[in-house]
């Protein structure tokens, strides 16, 4: 049961960076527009930089 | 036009040198629209960013300071086909916006939290079965408490801050039985921790704050939705003054930069985005959105002009006054605010749930700690029974079985172009028994419309509509817009207060008064049998034509009222306007009961004696003279097209030309009021099963997180049934 001494900080400390991430992604706006998201992930990916498409 | 807007109002320095700007569009509705713009706005050199963000139909966009002029980007909006409208973003929007991102916040730290603990807590429960060494168990324990406390004395605020602000002012609210019940649950839970006991509650008070702040949550998003789609449609209106900046010149500025003293032209065609007098120039006025009445006034200098007033036929120079300054909109603001004040504070559903419900579960958990007592249980064990009662009876499921309903109702409501303003509108409009409808600008469109277009000739129509395109006239436009025109003629001059008039191969063709196309025979024809009506005459040649321009009733008005009726509602019409005109629109939609002519203080009136009778009012109105009634009555809506003080009253806001709203909402409420009771009926239920188990002081974390849980889950898919209320009704 030593194991539990690595273990459960280790796990404590992951769902803390978690929490950090979250607190991030919010900070950062990405929670402001949840439909414009969906969307953004099917997208078709950016054009080349000046490539003639409407 | 001469003047273009002036966007300096709008601009923000957003750091770098580069300057922001916010626009709100019109017709962003998917994906490719959002691709398209951010595309074609970003190819434009200089441009450092432009993000549209579909949930909210905006567009914000970045660039170099002085590099470009904001109007570009409205015209390289306009190629694409889109309206873009500058937009500012107004502080009650602000405001929910901030409160709901304050809430995804701890929402998401409670969250975390509660993960966390159920990473200990479930090897504790399955060690009390097993082989766990006490010394193991204290340790998770230990460090559940480590986690927790922290964790709910950041996410439980809004708890604490709401039972807090409820019981200062002698009142409970639903939030004083939550916070009890976590203050209970954790401070025991230390207590037993300390004391080496097998149970502790840090999994169950942390993951009931999880559940009630997603409740809260939901409800919050929903309302910062609806603010920032009204801001919309303010920025879609596009509010805009021509304002004197100097003797000879002038500028397009936003309505809400006019001060009292500024001078502000008004063009036919145009309505006054603020109240003043008239210091200069002469011109009829149709004020029917300020007083119901639809026919135009003269204004000459001196007379008092209304936000909200069109202008018919000449040009005027309005100089801006302080509303107080008006004796109309004084007497409307001193009426509204004493609607306002007298409006018996509507006990919503919530708030009478939890009056019953907070005495009845404080007093089963002190009842539990005597009978046990008595019983010769220890103090300790009293005490630590009661408290599970408490924990097991905290009304999880009772704080989502509302707003979760709420929140799905008024996405429908939404969806079916239906903005709430109030959150317990929808109980509110759910009870009505009687809808009071105004006529002027609610009944009917608020823009005019010709109706005797079938007995004119197409090819007639048609060129009269391209020889109205030439004049600002509402009555032309309305005689454009009928025949659908979109070309005009060349070489059209416009006589100011006649008509316009041109050249048709080598054929003299004229639009405007009778008296100015030889007209007046016909005219006064056609208005000894519509009175009501507005004419526009037309001359081509020798051959005349007289077109009857008049307010039409909304499309699908008789058949609303029709269905109204057949639920059992009764229909009203009470307006302003002069008895012929409201009696021809009643007898149409088959409304019996009627009032002309009557003023704001005998709206309120008739308001009122009908509360008196017990009946539970919807005054449907648009008008600044229908303000303090929609106010006073039970429920109320406003179209879209109302006053802006009508409007800010009005408990909901509905769009579009069809009245069906109207009829939705009343069905949609009613459906998500069953829903609502519905629920509390199901948190009754589960309390009934679960306190017996309390009292019996068989609870254990593991029954309360599931039985927690379990509620929760089943009241908010009973309220996601409040999502196909749309396609039923």
């Amino acid at each position: 049961m030593e194991v539990l001494v690595y273990l459960v900080p280790l796990a404590l400390i992951l769902g803390f960076l978690g929490l950090l991430g979250f607190l991030w992604s919010l900070r950062s706006g990405q929670y402001d527009d949840l439909d414009g998201a969906a969307w953004r992930a099917i997208a078709d990916d950016e054009p080349v930089e000046g490539s003639p498409r409407s | 036009m001469s003047t273009t807007l002036d966007f300096s109002h709008y601009l923000k320095p957003a750091g770098d040198d580069r300057l922001h700007l916010d626009l709100a569009v019109e017709g962003i509705s998917c994906a490719g629209c959002m691709a398209k713009i951010e595309r074609n706005l970003s190819n434009i050199p200089d441009v450092t960013s432009a993000r549209v963000n579909l949930t909210d139909r905006r567009l914000a966009l970045e660039w170099k300071a002085g590099a470009l002029d904001p109007a570009l980007f409205v015209d390289r909006l306009a190629e694409l086909g889109y309206k873009a409208y500058p937009f500012e973003r107004a502080q009650a929007e602000t405001v929910e916006a901030d409160r709901a991102s304050a809430l995804l916040r701890r929402l998401g730290v409670a969250a975390f939290a509660a993960m966390n603990v159920m990473m200990l807590s479930i090897p504790v429960w399955s060690g009390n079965v097993s082989d766990m060494l006490p010394e193991q168990r204290d340790f998770f324990h230990w460090l559940s408490a480590l986690i927790v406390l922290p964790a709910a004395a950041y996410s439980a605020q809004p708890f604490f801050a709401s039972a807090w602000t409820a019981l200062r002012a002698r009142g409970v609210n639903m939030d004083v039985p939550i916070s009890i019940g976590i203050f209970l649950a954790l401070a025991t839970s230390i207590v037993e921790t300390a004391n080496h006991a097998d149970h502790a509650y840090f999994d169950a008070a942390i993951m009931l704050i999880a559940f009630l702040l997603a409740g809260r949550y939901l409800d919050q998003n929903m309302r910062r939705r609806t603010r920032a789609f009204a801001g919309n449609l303010a920025a879609l209106k596009a509010e805009t003054a021509t304002k004197f900046v100097s003797e000879h010149e002038i500028r397009t500025v936003p309505a809400a930069t006019i001060r009292p003293g500024d001078i502000v032209l008004l063009r036919p065609g145009e309505r006054s985005a603020v109240d003043g007098n008239v210091i200069e120039g002469r011109s009829e006025i149709d004020q029917s959105l300020i007083t119901g009445e639809t026919l135009p006034i003269v204004a000459e200098p001196g007379t008092a002009v209304f936000a909200g007033s069109l202008v018919r036929s000449g040009t005027l120079r309005v100089r801006a006054a302080a509303a107080s300054e008006e004796t109309l909109l004084a007497e409307i603001s001193r009426l509204l605010e004493n609607a306002l004040q007298s409006r018996s504070h509507y006990l919503r559903l919530a708030e009478r749930a939890s009056r019953l419900y907070a005495p009845v579960v404080h007093a089963t958990a002190f009842l539990t700690m005597l009978g046990w007592l008595a019983y010769g249980a220890t103090f300790h064990d009293s005490i630590v029974t009661a408290i599970a009662v408490l924990i097991i009876t905290c009304p999880c499921a009772l704080g989502l079985a509302i707003p979760a309903v709420q929140t799905v109702a008024s996405g429908a409501l939404f969806g079916s172009g239906v903005l709430l303003n109030a959150g317990d509108a929808i109980e509110r409009i759910a009870q009505v028994d009687r809808v009071i409808f105004d006529k002027t600008g609610t009944l009917t469109l608020p823009e005019l419309d010709v109706a005797n277009l079938a007995s004119i000739p197409a090819d007639v129509v048609n060129l009269a509509g391209r020889l109205a395109l030439s004049s600002r006239h509402p009555v032309a436009a309305a005689v454009a817009r009928a025949a659908g025109a979109n070309a005009p003629l060349p070489g059209i001059e416009e006589e100011p207060g006649q008509g316009v008039r041109g050249l048709l191969d080598g054929q003299e063709i004229r639009l405007g008064r009778p008296s100015y196309c030889g007209a007046e025979a016909l005219a006064a024809e056609i208005l000894s049998r519509d009175p009501e009506a507005s004419v526009a005459a037309f001359r081509h040649g020798d051959m005349v034509h007289v077109f009857a321009v008049r307010q039409r009733l909304r499309p699908d008005a008789a058949a609303v009222i029709a269905s109204l009726q057949r639920q059992g509602i009764a229909i009203e019409i009470v307006s302003g306007d002069r008895e012929a005109a409201v009696r021809s629109a009643a007898q149409t939609l088959g409304i019996h009961e009627w009032r002309a002519e009557v003023s704001p203080v005998d709206k309120i009136a008739r308001i009122e004696a009908l509360v008196r009778q017990g009946s539970k009012v919807l005054m449907v109105g648009d008008g600044l003279n229908d303000a303090p009634a929609l106010a006073a009555a039970h429920a109320s809506m406003s179209p879209v097209s109302a006053t802006h003080m009508s409007q800010a009253v009005a408990d909901a806001v509905f769009l579009g030309e069809r009245l069906e709203p109207v009829a939705t909402a009343i069905e949609v409420s009613r459906k998500a009021l069953r829903l609502m009771k519905q629920n509390l009926w199901l948190a009754v239920v589960y309390n009934l099963l679960a306190v017996p188990i309390a009292i019996a002081g068989l609870v254990t974390p593991l029954i309360a997180a599931a039985a927690m849980s379990g509620s929760s889950l089943l009241v908010m898919l009973n309220a996601l049934r409040a999502r196909r209320m749309r396609e039923v009704g």
